[in-house]
Protein backbone atom coordinates (compact mmCIF):
# COMPACT_ATOMS: atom_id res chain seq x y z
CA UNK A 1 0.00 0.00 0.00
CA UNK A 2 2.94 2.30 0.75
CA UNK A 3 4.06 2.40 -2.88
CA UNK A 4 0.50 2.83 -4.13
CA UNK A 5 -0.08 5.87 -1.94
CA UNK A 6 3.35 7.30 -2.81
CA UNK A 7 2.53 7.18 -6.54
CA UNK A 8 -1.01 8.46 -5.93
CA UNK A 9 0.41 11.39 -3.95
CA UNK A 10 2.61 12.43 -6.87
CA UNK A 11 -0.35 12.20 -9.27
CA UNK A 12 -2.43 14.50 -7.06
CA UNK A 13 0.53 16.88 -6.61
CA UNK A 14 0.99 17.06 -10.37
CA UNK A 15 -2.68 17.90 -10.86
CA UNK A 16 -2.82 20.75 -8.43
CA UNK A 17 0.37 22.21 -9.84
CA UNK A 18 -0.91 22.20 -13.41
CA UNK A 19 -2.86 25.14 -14.79
CA UNK A 20 -5.29 23.34 -17.12
CA UNK A 21 -6.95 21.62 -14.20
CA UNK A 22 -7.77 24.99 -12.62
CA UNK A 23 -9.11 26.45 -15.86
CA UNK A 24 -11.80 23.78 -16.14
CA UNK A 25 -12.37 23.91 -12.44
CA UNK A 26 -12.90 27.68 -12.24
CA UNK A 27 -14.98 27.69 -15.42
CA UNK A 28 -17.40 25.06 -14.12
CA UNK A 29 -17.64 26.70 -10.71
CA UNK A 30 -18.31 30.07 -12.33
CA UNK A 31 -21.03 28.81 -14.66
CA UNK A 32 -22.65 26.90 -11.77
CA UNK A 33 -22.63 30.06 -9.67
CA UNK A 34 -24.08 32.27 -12.43
CA UNK A 35 -26.75 29.79 -13.48
CA UNK A 36 -27.66 29.13 -9.88
CA UNK A 37 -28.05 32.78 -9.03
CA UNK A 38 -30.23 33.70 -12.03
CA UNK A 39 -33.89 34.23 -11.14
CA UNK A 40 -36.67 33.55 -13.66
CA UNK A 41 -39.83 34.66 -11.85
CA UNK A 42 -39.34 31.74 -9.44
CA UNK A 43 -40.92 29.43 -12.00
CA UNK A 44 -40.41 25.90 -10.64
CA UNK A 45 -39.88 24.33 -14.07
CA UNK A 46 -37.18 26.82 -15.00
CA UNK A 47 -35.43 26.34 -11.67
CA UNK A 48 -35.46 22.59 -12.24
CA UNK A 49 -34.17 23.07 -15.76
CA UNK A 50 -31.30 25.25 -14.53
CA UNK A 51 -30.42 22.71 -11.86
CA UNK A 52 -30.37 20.01 -14.53
CA UNK A 53 -28.07 22.10 -16.73
CA UNK A 54 -25.72 22.79 -13.80
CA UNK A 55 -25.52 19.12 -12.87
CA UNK A 56 -24.97 18.14 -16.51
CA UNK A 57 -22.12 20.63 -16.62
CA UNK A 58 -20.62 19.06 -13.49
CA UNK A 59 -20.89 15.63 -15.13
CA UNK A 60 -19.22 16.82 -18.34
CA UNK A 61 -16.42 18.62 -16.47
CA UNK A 62 -15.72 15.69 -14.19
CA UNK A 63 -15.69 13.37 -17.19
CA UNK A 64 -13.22 15.60 -19.03
CA UNK A 65 -11.00 15.88 -15.93
CA UNK A 66 -11.07 12.11 -15.35
CA UNK A 67 -10.37 11.15 -18.98
CA UNK A 68 -7.74 13.77 -19.81
CA UNK A 69 -5.91 13.35 -16.52
CA UNK A 70 -5.80 9.58 -16.66
CA UNK A 71 -5.07 9.26 -20.37
CA UNK A 72 -1.73 11.06 -20.09
CA UNK A 73 -0.45 9.42 -16.90
CA UNK A 74 1.43 6.36 -18.16
CA UNK A 75 2.30 7.67 -21.67
CA UNK A 76 3.77 10.81 -20.08
CA UNK A 77 5.84 8.72 -17.67
CA UNK A 78 7.22 6.75 -20.61
CA UNK A 79 7.75 9.73 -22.85
CA UNK A 80 9.57 11.76 -20.20
CA UNK A 81 11.39 8.59 -19.05
CA UNK A 82 10.47 9.20 -15.43
CA UNK A 83 9.17 5.64 -15.39
CA UNK A 84 12.73 4.27 -15.50
CA UNK A 85 14.11 5.58 -12.20
CA UNK A 86 10.73 4.82 -10.63
CA UNK A 87 10.46 1.17 -11.71
CA UNK A 88 14.17 0.67 -10.97
CA UNK A 89 13.09 0.84 -7.35
CA UNK A 90 11.29 -1.92 -5.45
CA UNK A 91 7.97 -1.07 -7.03
CA UNK A 92 5.92 -3.66 -8.86
CA UNK A 93 4.12 -2.75 -12.07
CA UNK A 94 0.83 -3.64 -10.41
CA UNK A 95 1.53 -1.15 -7.61
CA UNK A 96 2.41 1.45 -10.20
CA UNK A 97 -0.91 0.98 -12.02
CA UNK A 98 -2.99 0.94 -8.86
CA UNK A 99 -1.11 4.03 -7.60
CA UNK A 100 -1.96 5.89 -10.79
CA UNK A 101 -5.58 4.76 -10.49
CA UNK A 102 -5.88 5.85 -6.85
CA UNK A 103 -4.26 9.22 -7.60
CA UNK A 104 -6.55 10.01 -10.54
CA UNK A 105 -9.64 8.75 -8.75
CA UNK A 106 -8.83 10.74 -5.61
CA UNK A 107 -8.27 13.90 -7.68
CA UNK A 108 -11.64 13.36 -9.37
CA UNK A 109 -13.21 12.92 -5.94
CA UNK A 110 -11.81 16.24 -4.71
CA UNK A 111 -13.05 17.99 -7.85
CA UNK A 112 -16.52 16.45 -7.40
CA UNK A 113 -16.78 17.56 -3.79
CA UNK A 114 -15.93 21.15 -4.74
CA UNK A 115 -18.32 21.17 -7.72
CA UNK A 116 -21.23 19.77 -5.69
CA UNK A 117 -20.38 22.08 -2.79
CA UNK A 118 -20.77 25.13 -5.05
CA UNK A 119 -23.96 23.74 -6.49
CA UNK A 120 -25.34 22.79 -3.07
CA UNK A 121 -24.62 26.20 -1.56
CA UNK A 122 -26.36 28.05 -4.41
CA UNK A 123 -29.27 25.64 -4.49
CA UNK A 124 -29.75 25.70 -0.70
CA UNK A 125 -29.54 29.48 -0.53
CA UNK A 126 -32.44 29.78 -2.97
CA UNK A 127 -34.61 26.89 -1.86
CA UNK A 128 -33.75 27.07 1.86
CA UNK A 129 -33.35 23.31 1.99
CA UNK A 130 -30.56 20.84 1.33
CA UNK A 131 -31.60 17.17 1.15
CA UNK A 132 -28.37 15.54 2.35
CA UNK A 133 -29.28 11.94 1.47
CA UNK A 134 -29.85 12.50 -2.27
CA UNK A 135 -26.83 14.83 -2.44
CA UNK A 136 -24.58 12.25 -0.82
CA UNK A 137 -25.87 9.50 -3.12
CA UNK A 138 -25.44 11.66 -6.20
CA UNK A 139 -21.81 12.49 -5.30
CA UNK A 140 -21.00 8.95 -4.19
CA UNK A 141 -22.43 7.21 -7.26
CA UNK A 142 -20.88 9.84 -9.52
CA UNK A 143 -17.49 9.12 -7.92
CA UNK A 144 -17.91 5.34 -8.28
CA UNK A 145 -18.77 5.89 -11.95
CA UNK A 146 -15.58 7.94 -12.36
CA UNK A 147 -13.67 5.03 -10.78
CA UNK A 148 -14.82 2.74 -13.61
CA UNK A 149 -13.98 5.45 -16.15
CA UNK A 150 -10.49 6.05 -14.72
CA UNK A 151 -9.76 2.29 -14.80
CA UNK A 152 -11.06 2.10 -18.38
CA UNK A 153 -8.89 5.00 -19.55
CA UNK A 154 -5.87 3.56 -17.75
CA UNK A 155 -6.32 0.33 -19.72
CA UNK A 156 -6.66 2.40 -22.89
CA UNK A 157 -3.42 4.22 -22.11
CA UNK A 158 -1.54 0.91 -22.20
CA UNK A 159 -3.25 -0.30 -25.37
CA UNK A 160 -3.30 2.87 -27.48
CA UNK A 161 -0.08 4.69 -28.25
CA UNK A 162 -1.17 8.32 -28.12
CA UNK A 163 -2.99 9.85 -25.12
CA UNK A 164 -5.16 11.95 -27.47
CA UNK A 165 -6.46 8.91 -29.38
CA UNK A 166 -7.04 7.07 -26.11
CA UNK A 167 -8.97 10.03 -24.67
CA UNK A 168 -11.09 10.36 -27.82
CA UNK A 169 -11.92 6.65 -28.04
CA UNK A 170 -12.72 6.45 -24.33
CA UNK A 171 -14.94 9.55 -24.46
CA UNK A 172 -16.88 8.12 -27.40
CA UNK A 173 -17.30 4.77 -25.60
CA UNK A 174 -18.34 6.44 -22.33
CA UNK A 175 -20.84 8.79 -23.95
CA UNK A 176 -22.14 5.86 -26.04
CA UNK A 177 -22.69 3.76 -22.91
CA UNK A 178 -24.32 6.65 -21.06
CA UNK A 179 -26.82 7.27 -23.86
CA UNK A 180 -27.38 3.83 -25.39
CA UNK A 181 -26.13 1.32 -22.80
CA UNK A 182 -29.46 1.00 -21.02
CA UNK A 183 -31.44 0.51 -24.23
CA UNK A 184 -29.37 -2.30 -25.73
CA UNK A 185 -31.49 -5.08 -24.21
CA UNK A 186 -34.59 -3.48 -25.72
CA UNK A 187 -32.85 -3.37 -29.09
CA UNK A 188 -31.78 -7.03 -28.73
CA UNK A 189 -35.37 -8.17 -28.16
CA UNK A 190 -36.33 -6.76 -31.54
CA UNK A 191 -33.44 -8.49 -33.32
CA UNK A 192 -33.31 -12.06 -34.55
CA UNK A 193 -30.45 -14.56 -34.78
CA UNK A 194 -26.79 -13.86 -34.09
CA UNK A 195 -27.28 -10.09 -34.13
CA UNK A 196 -29.60 -10.24 -31.15
CA UNK A 197 -27.21 -12.50 -29.25
CA UNK A 198 -24.32 -10.14 -29.93
CA UNK A 199 -26.27 -7.09 -28.76
CA UNK A 200 -27.36 -8.98 -25.64
CA UNK A 201 -23.75 -9.99 -24.98
CA UNK A 202 -22.66 -6.36 -25.32
CA UNK A 203 -25.45 -5.30 -22.95
CA UNK A 204 -24.18 -7.66 -20.26
CA UNK A 205 -20.48 -7.01 -20.89
CA UNK A 206 -20.35 -3.21 -20.84
CA UNK A 207 -20.15 -1.32 -17.57
CA UNK A 208 -23.54 0.33 -17.09
CA UNK A 209 -22.39 3.85 -16.35
CA UNK A 210 -25.90 5.21 -16.88
CA UNK A 211 -26.98 3.60 -13.58
CA UNK A 212 -24.79 6.10 -11.73
CA UNK A 213 -26.43 9.18 -13.19
CA UNK A 214 -28.90 10.05 -10.43
CA UNK A 215 -29.17 13.78 -11.15
CA UNK A 216 -32.96 13.49 -11.14
CA UNK A 217 -32.92 12.89 -7.39
CA UNK A 218 -31.68 16.43 -6.91
CA UNK A 219 -33.40 18.10 -9.88
CA UNK A 220 -36.89 16.82 -9.05
CA UNK A 221 -36.39 16.65 -5.27
CA UNK A 222 -37.11 12.94 -5.21
CA UNK A 223 -35.97 11.33 -2.00
CA UNK A 224 -32.89 9.16 -1.64
CA UNK A 225 -32.87 5.80 -3.39
CA UNK A 226 -32.75 2.59 -1.37
CA UNK A 227 -29.36 2.35 0.34
CA UNK A 228 -29.10 -1.34 -0.62
CA UNK A 229 -29.35 -0.37 -4.28
CA UNK A 230 -26.69 2.25 -3.69
CA UNK A 231 -24.45 -0.37 -2.02
CA UNK A 232 -25.09 -2.80 -4.88
CA UNK A 233 -24.11 -0.17 -7.46
CA UNK A 234 -20.96 0.54 -5.42
CA UNK A 235 -19.98 -3.13 -5.37
CA UNK A 236 -20.71 -3.46 -9.10
CA UNK A 237 -18.59 -0.37 -9.83
CA UNK A 238 -15.68 -1.50 -7.67
CA UNK A 239 -15.72 -4.97 -9.20
CA UNK A 240 -15.76 -3.52 -12.68
CA UNK A 241 -12.92 -1.11 -11.89
CA UNK A 242 -10.97 -4.00 -10.35
CA UNK A 243 -11.56 -6.11 -13.44
CA UNK A 244 -10.34 -3.32 -15.73
CA UNK A 245 -7.28 -2.72 -13.53
CA UNK A 246 -6.54 -6.45 -13.62
CA UNK A 247 -6.65 -6.34 -17.43
CA UNK A 248 -4.36 -3.29 -17.41
CA UNK A 249 -1.88 -5.13 -15.22
CA UNK A 250 -1.99 -8.22 -17.45
CA UNK A 251 -1.17 -6.13 -20.52
CA UNK A 252 1.46 -4.01 -18.76
CA UNK A 253 3.27 -6.54 -16.56
CA UNK A 254 5.41 -8.08 -19.33
CA UNK A 255 5.48 -5.07 -21.61
CA UNK A 256 8.96 -4.05 -22.68
CA UNK A 257 9.74 -0.47 -21.63
CA UNK A 258 12.81 -0.14 -23.84
CA UNK A 259 12.77 2.79 -26.22
CA UNK B 1 34.28 -12.60 -2.92
CA UNK B 2 30.52 -12.96 -3.04
CA UNK B 3 28.68 -12.30 -6.30
CA UNK B 4 26.42 -9.26 -6.29
CA UNK B 5 25.25 -9.56 -9.84
CA UNK B 6 25.12 -12.68 -11.97
CA UNK B 7 24.03 -13.15 -15.54
CA UNK B 8 23.76 -16.60 -17.14
CA UNK B 9 23.39 -17.22 -20.88
CA UNK B 10 21.37 -14.06 -21.32
CA UNK B 11 19.74 -13.65 -24.69
CA UNK B 12 17.53 -10.73 -25.65
CA UNK B 13 15.71 -10.49 -28.96
CA UNK B 14 13.57 -7.64 -30.20
CA UNK B 15 11.03 -7.85 -33.01
CA UNK B 16 12.57 -6.59 -36.22
CA UNK B 17 10.63 -3.58 -37.41
CA UNK B 18 12.52 -3.31 -40.68
CA UNK B 19 10.47 -4.04 -43.78
CA UNK B 20 11.21 -7.06 -45.87
CA UNK B 21 10.55 -10.77 -45.83
CA UNK B 22 12.71 -13.25 -44.01
CA UNK B 23 13.92 -10.80 -41.40
CA UNK B 24 14.00 -12.53 -38.08
CA UNK B 25 14.08 -10.91 -34.66
CA UNK B 26 16.90 -8.52 -33.89
CA UNK B 27 19.43 -9.99 -31.50
CA UNK B 28 20.46 -7.42 -28.89
CA UNK B 29 22.31 -9.67 -26.42
CA UNK B 30 23.58 -13.14 -27.22
CA UNK B 31 24.63 -15.69 -24.60
CA UNK B 32 26.00 -13.20 -22.08
CA UNK B 33 27.58 -14.56 -18.92
CA UNK B 34 28.79 -12.09 -16.32
CA UNK B 35 29.58 -11.96 -12.64
CA UNK B 36 30.22 -8.82 -10.63
CA UNK B 37 31.69 -9.27 -7.17
CA UNK B 38 31.02 -7.34 -4.02
CA UNK B 39 33.04 -4.12 -3.67
CA UNK B 40 34.10 -3.97 -7.31
CA UNK B 41 33.86 -1.06 -9.69
CA UNK B 42 32.93 -2.82 -12.89
CA UNK B 43 33.06 -1.09 -16.27
CA UNK B 44 30.61 -2.34 -18.86
CA UNK B 45 31.95 -1.22 -22.21
CA UNK B 46 31.09 -1.47 -25.84
CA UNK B 47 30.35 0.64 -28.89
CA UNK B 48 26.88 2.10 -29.41
CA UNK B 49 24.34 -0.65 -30.04
CA UNK B 50 26.52 -3.31 -28.41
CA UNK B 51 23.78 -4.30 -25.95
CA UNK B 52 24.95 -2.52 -22.78
CA UNK B 53 21.76 -0.60 -22.10
CA UNK B 54 19.63 -3.63 -23.03
CA UNK B 55 21.53 -5.71 -20.47
CA UNK B 56 20.98 -3.01 -17.86
CA UNK B 57 17.30 -2.88 -18.83
CA UNK B 58 17.04 -6.62 -18.17
CA UNK B 59 18.76 -6.20 -14.80
CA UNK B 60 16.26 -3.52 -13.85
CA UNK B 61 13.23 -5.43 -15.11
CA UNK B 62 12.39 -3.02 -17.96
CA UNK B 63 12.95 -5.65 -20.63
CA UNK B 64 12.31 -9.38 -20.50
CA UNK B 65 15.08 -11.76 -21.41
CA UNK B 66 14.28 -14.12 -24.29
CA UNK B 67 16.43 -16.78 -22.61
CA UNK B 68 18.83 -17.08 -19.70
CA UNK B 69 18.63 -15.56 -16.27
CA UNK B 70 19.93 -12.67 -14.22
CA UNK B 71 20.01 -12.14 -10.49
CA UNK B 72 20.99 -9.37 -8.11
CA UNK B 73 22.02 -10.40 -4.60
CA UNK B 74 20.77 -13.87 -5.50
CA UNK B 75 17.22 -12.66 -6.30
CA UNK B 76 15.77 -13.01 -9.79
CA UNK B 77 15.63 -9.58 -11.41
CA UNK B 78 11.95 -10.08 -12.31
CA UNK B 79 11.05 -9.66 -8.64
CA UNK B 80 10.72 -6.04 -7.46
CA UNK B 81 12.46 -6.89 -4.18
CA UNK B 82 15.67 -7.51 -6.18
CA UNK B 83 15.85 -3.74 -6.57
CA UNK B 84 15.70 -2.96 -2.84
CA UNK B 85 19.47 -2.64 -2.48
CA UNK B 86 20.33 -1.05 -5.80
CA UNK B 87 20.59 2.52 -7.04
CA UNK B 88 20.15 3.32 -10.70
CA UNK B 89 21.14 6.34 -12.71
CA UNK B 90 19.75 6.32 -16.25
CA UNK B 91 21.73 7.70 -19.18
CA UNK B 92 19.25 10.50 -19.72
CA UNK B 93 17.96 11.93 -16.49
CA UNK B 94 14.41 13.18 -16.50
CA UNK B 95 12.55 13.66 -13.27
CA UNK B 96 9.14 15.04 -12.39
CA UNK B 97 9.39 18.67 -13.40
CA UNK B 98 6.64 19.80 -11.06
CA UNK B 99 8.57 18.57 -8.00
CA UNK B 100 11.56 20.12 -6.30
CA UNK B 101 14.60 18.01 -5.43
CA UNK B 102 13.60 17.53 -1.83
CA UNK B 103 10.11 16.33 -2.77
CA UNK B 104 11.50 13.99 -5.41
CA UNK B 105 13.96 12.43 -2.97
CA UNK B 106 11.24 12.11 -0.32
CA UNK B 107 9.04 10.31 -2.85
CA UNK B 108 11.77 7.84 -3.79
CA UNK B 109 12.79 7.35 -0.14
CA UNK B 110 9.20 6.44 0.66
CA UNK B 111 9.28 3.72 -2.01
CA UNK B 112 12.33 2.24 -0.29
CA UNK B 113 10.34 2.32 2.98
CA UNK B 114 12.95 4.41 4.73
CA UNK B 115 11.44 5.48 8.07
CA UNK B 116 10.32 9.11 8.15
CA UNK B 117 12.96 10.36 10.61
CA UNK B 118 15.78 8.60 8.82
CA UNK B 119 14.38 9.78 5.46
CA UNK B 120 15.11 13.45 6.20
CA UNK B 121 18.64 12.66 7.40
CA UNK B 122 19.29 10.63 4.28
CA UNK B 123 17.97 13.42 2.04
CA UNK B 124 20.29 15.91 3.77
CA UNK B 125 23.25 13.53 3.37
CA UNK B 126 22.79 12.86 -0.35
CA UNK B 127 22.10 16.51 -1.14
CA UNK B 128 25.33 17.39 0.64
CA UNK B 129 27.19 14.70 -1.28
CA UNK B 130 26.01 15.96 -4.68
CA UNK B 131 26.28 19.62 -3.57
CA UNK B 132 22.65 20.55 -4.14
CA UNK B 133 21.79 21.68 -0.60
CA UNK B 134 21.29 25.29 -1.65
CA UNK B 135 18.83 24.53 -4.42
CA UNK B 136 16.86 21.77 -2.74
CA UNK B 137 13.61 23.78 -2.84
CA UNK B 138 13.92 24.71 -6.50
CA UNK B 139 11.80 22.95 -9.12
CA UNK B 140 13.89 20.46 -11.08
CA UNK B 141 12.85 22.00 -14.40
CA UNK B 142 14.88 25.10 -13.51
CA UNK B 143 18.12 23.09 -13.12
CA UNK B 144 21.01 22.96 -15.58
CA UNK B 145 21.93 19.62 -17.18
CA UNK B 146 24.81 19.10 -14.75
CA UNK B 147 22.55 19.79 -11.78
CA UNK B 148 19.93 17.38 -13.14
CA UNK B 149 22.60 14.72 -13.43
CA UNK B 150 23.47 15.33 -9.78
CA UNK B 151 19.78 15.00 -8.87
CA UNK B 152 19.97 11.68 -10.70
CA UNK B 153 22.91 10.63 -8.58
CA UNK B 154 21.16 11.78 -5.41
CA UNK B 155 18.09 9.66 -6.17
CA UNK B 156 20.31 6.71 -7.01
CA UNK B 157 21.98 7.01 -3.60
CA UNK B 158 18.89 7.75 -1.48
CA UNK B 159 18.61 4.17 -0.18
CA UNK B 160 22.35 3.90 0.55
CA UNK B 161 22.54 1.11 -2.06
CA UNK B 162 25.00 -1.75 -2.02
CA UNK B 163 25.01 -1.88 -5.82
CA UNK B 164 24.94 1.12 -8.10
CA UNK B 165 24.02 0.71 -11.75
CA UNK B 166 25.07 3.78 -13.72
CA UNK B 167 24.31 4.10 -17.41
CA UNK B 168 26.86 6.50 -18.88
CA UNK B 169 26.88 8.73 -15.79
CA UNK B 170 29.19 11.36 -17.26
CA UNK B 171 27.73 11.67 -20.74
CA UNK B 172 27.05 15.26 -21.69
CA UNK B 173 28.71 16.71 -18.60
CA UNK B 174 31.41 19.35 -18.62
CA UNK B 175 34.88 18.40 -17.26
CA UNK B 176 33.99 19.71 -13.80
CA UNK B 177 30.78 17.72 -13.69
CA UNK B 178 32.62 14.62 -14.87
CA UNK B 179 35.25 15.08 -12.18
CA UNK B 180 32.55 15.34 -9.50
CA UNK B 181 30.83 12.16 -10.67
CA UNK B 182 34.19 10.38 -10.73
CA UNK B 183 34.95 11.55 -7.19
CA UNK B 184 31.58 10.26 -5.99
CA UNK B 185 32.19 6.85 -7.60
CA UNK B 186 35.62 6.67 -5.97
CA UNK B 187 34.16 7.61 -2.61
CA UNK B 188 31.54 4.88 -2.97
CA UNK B 189 34.27 2.42 -3.85
CA UNK B 190 36.12 3.35 -0.64
CA UNK B 191 32.89 2.71 1.27
CA UNK B 192 32.87 -0.81 -0.17
CA UNK B 193 29.95 -0.32 -2.55
CA UNK B 194 29.71 -2.20 -5.82
CA UNK B 195 29.44 -0.04 -8.92
CA UNK B 196 28.40 -1.40 -12.31
CA UNK B 197 28.60 1.25 -14.95
CA UNK B 198 28.72 1.75 -18.67
CA UNK B 199 30.77 4.49 -20.23
CA UNK B 200 32.44 5.62 -23.41
CA UNK B 201 35.05 7.59 -21.45
CA UNK B 202 37.74 4.94 -21.51
CA UNK B 203 40.36 7.06 -19.75
CA UNK B 204 37.96 7.44 -16.88
CA UNK B 205 37.18 3.71 -16.88
CA UNK B 206 40.88 2.93 -16.76
CA UNK B 207 41.29 5.20 -13.74
CA UNK B 208 38.44 3.97 -11.58
CA UNK B 209 37.48 0.44 -12.64
CA UNK B 210 38.76 -2.78 -11.12
CA UNK B 211 37.42 -4.96 -13.88
CA UNK B 212 35.79 -4.42 -17.25
CA UNK B 213 33.72 -6.37 -19.74
CA UNK B 214 33.65 -5.42 -23.41
CA UNK B 215 30.52 -6.19 -25.35
CA UNK B 216 30.30 -6.05 -29.14
CA UNK B 217 27.28 -6.90 -31.29
CA UNK B 218 25.56 -8.41 -28.28
CA UNK B 219 28.38 -10.79 -27.44
CA UNK B 220 30.88 -10.62 -24.61
CA UNK B 221 34.34 -10.23 -26.19
CA UNK B 222 36.56 -9.74 -23.17
CA UNK B 223 36.23 -9.74 -19.41
CA UNK B 224 39.00 -9.13 -16.93
CA UNK B 225 40.92 -6.67 -14.83
CA UNK B 226 42.00 -3.40 -16.43
CA UNK B 227 45.63 -4.11 -15.56
CA UNK B 228 45.54 -7.53 -17.25
CA UNK B 229 43.96 -6.12 -20.39
CA UNK B 230 46.48 -3.34 -20.68
CA UNK B 231 49.29 -5.85 -20.16
CA UNK B 232 47.88 -8.33 -22.65
CA UNK B 233 47.32 -5.82 -25.44
CA UNK B 234 50.45 -3.78 -24.68
CA UNK B 235 48.60 -0.50 -24.95
CA UNK B 236 46.17 1.69 -23.05
CA UNK B 237 42.53 0.67 -22.58
CA UNK B 238 41.28 2.81 -25.45
CA UNK B 239 43.54 1.12 -27.98
CA UNK B 240 42.85 -2.29 -26.48
CA UNK B 241 39.12 -1.57 -26.83
CA UNK B 242 39.54 -0.63 -30.50
CA UNK B 243 41.46 -3.82 -31.19
CA UNK B 244 38.85 -5.94 -29.40
CA UNK B 245 35.92 -4.50 -31.36
CA UNK B 246 37.89 -4.97 -34.58
CA UNK B 247 38.41 -1.35 -35.54
CA UNK B 248 40.70 -0.99 -38.56
CA UNK B 249 42.11 2.49 -39.15
CA UNK B 250 41.70 3.54 -42.80
CA UNK B 251 44.98 3.79 -44.66
CA UNK B 252 45.92 7.21 -45.89
CA UNK B 253 45.05 8.05 -49.49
Amino acid sequence: MNNIFAVAGVVVKELYRRKDFYVLFVLTALITLILGSVSFFNDDRIVRYLKDVCLLLIWISSLVIAVTTTARQIPAERESRTIFPLLAKPMGRGEFIVGKFVGCWAACGVALIVFYFFFGVISASREHTLPLGPYFQAIWLHWICLGIIVAMVLLGSIVFAAPSSNATICLIVIVGIMFAGGHLNGVAIGMRGAGGVIVYAIYYLIPHLEWYDVRDLIVHDWGAIDWFICAGATIYGLLYAGFLLGLTWLVFRRKSLAV
Amino acid sequence: MSAVLEIHDLRVEFPNRELGKGKGPKLAVDGLNLRVNSGEVFGFLGPNGAGKTTTMNVLLGFVNATAGSASIFGVNVRQPIARQRIGYLPELTYYYKFLNTEELLRFYARIFRIPRREREKRIDAVLKLVELEESRKRLIKTYSKGMQQRVGLAQALINNPDLLILDEPTSGLDPLGRMKVREIIQRLKQEGKTVFFSSHELGEVETICDRVAILHEGKLRVEGSVADLVKEYQCDLEHAFLKIVGYQPKSRV
